[in-house]
């Protein structure tokens, strides 16, 4: 893709996943198959509420807040 | 999104609450959810000794950061599991947290204690490694409170580990068990700690997200031995409900606290505790199911 923004999801292994941005955060969970009360959404050191717009060339980090310990 | 206090932009959506909390009015927030459940179940006094079980995760140091900076006395012990690779990467934060606060740590090891780490410990005693896990923690915890003279032991379960828990006893009907879910447990014998759950009406998301926000460097990865634990499969199907109808699982957890215990209240059967004959430990049994492990799985004592 030429211009696309970044998401990283890091466990259980690190993946990167290219979006065709601008999308709203909420969209971004959706189309990722994530709830959004399993995890929480971070760009640098920010977290993004739902209704957020994320840009093509961003970097966000969708982190899976579930543990089972 | 705005925040419902100040009307700045918020940072975090509480649905739960239909509220929505810009970075400052949501610490007031979290802060106020630990106080409260402190003062509600008298968990511990100002002035008391509190030793938070840490293991590197969010949970645990999130509570250990709220902990101090409410001003509580709170030290921090630390189990190391000798599980290769995450025990080293998970103490690693743990050193970590306790050098950037001035924090007093207690490190206790399972393989310096009996010589294995626990996913060998777990092989030869042929249990479940999460039982296993779970026998020697709580044993350690309760020895290095006693030994450290402290007067509750505080450990991170939050919201959503406290509802899975109740559903996984409720499909079950473990009517014991419901008799006995609080987030306080008392000291039922002399040589016992309380042990007290601040966290218990937060969910995971608010604890991970005040992790981020206060710069708490927690451990993400999962431990290697939780994969497959039925617990995540219950919080699966409980934010799935919690998606279509906010406010489910703390309505589910803090309505059965409330109303739902006392129908099981007949189950729970007082029990004499006596000294283990091995290691003078609480147990219901002569010997105590934390030596039993250890004999089984050829462990000298």
């Amino acid at each position: 893709m030429s211009s696309a923004l970044k998401v990283i999801i890091p466990i259980p292994e690190r993946r990167v996943h290219e979006i065709k941005g601008p999308k709203k955060v909420s969209a971004i969970l959706k189309e990722l198959g994530m709830s959004s009360e399993a995890v929480i959404v971070i760009q640098g050191e920010n977290l993004l509420t739902p209704d957020v717009t994320v840009p093509d060339e961003a970097e966000i980090e969708v982190r899976p807040a579930i543990s089972g310990g | 999104m705005k925040c419902k206090k100040c009307k700045q932009p918020a940072i975090i959506a509480l649905r739960r609450h239909n509220a929505a909390f810009c970075r400052e009015h949501y610490l007031e927030y979290f802060y106020g959810q630990v106080e409260r459940a402190v003062k509600e179940y008298r968990m511990f006094a100002r002035d008391d000794r509190i030793l938070v079980a840490v293991s590197g995760g969010k949970d645990s140091l999130a509570l250990w950061d709220v902990l101090l900076t409410l001003g509580y006395r709170a030290d921090g012990l630390y189990i190391d599991l000798g599980i290769d690779g995450y025990s080293e990467r998970s103490k690693e934060k743990v050193l970590y947290f306790a050098r950037e606060r001035g924090a007093n740590l207690r490190i206790a090891s399972i393989k310096e204690e009996y010589g294995l780490g626990i996913r060998e410990l777990a092989r030869k005693a042929r249990r479940a490694a999460c039982s296993v896990c779970g026998l020697h923690k709580r044993y350690l915890f309760n020895r290095e409170a006693m030994e450290g003279e402290y007067d509750a032991i505080a450990t991170g379960h939050n919201l959503d580990d406290e509802a899975a828990t109740l559903l996984g006893n409720l499909l079950n009907w473990n009517t014991g068990y419901l008799a006995r879910q609080s987030p306080l447990l008392e000291a039922t014998a002399a040589n016992l700690v309380k042990k007290v759950k601040p966290l218990y009406r937060l969910t995971e998301r608010e604890i991970a997200s005040y992790a981020v926000l206060r710069r708490v460097d927690y451990i993400v990865e999962e431990c290697p031995m939780a994969v497959g634990a039925k617990s995540i499969l219950y919080k699966n199907v409980l934010n799935q409900l919690e998606e279509v109808s906010p406010g489910t699982k703390a309505r589910f957890l803090f309505g059965f606290l409330e109303e739902g215990r006392q129908v099981f209240a007949g189950e729970k059967e007082e029990v004499a505790l006596k000294a283990c004959a091995l290691c003078g430990q609480p147990t219901t049994a002569e010997v105590c199911s934390r030596c039993r492990t250890l004999r089984r799985a050829g462990v000298t004592l």
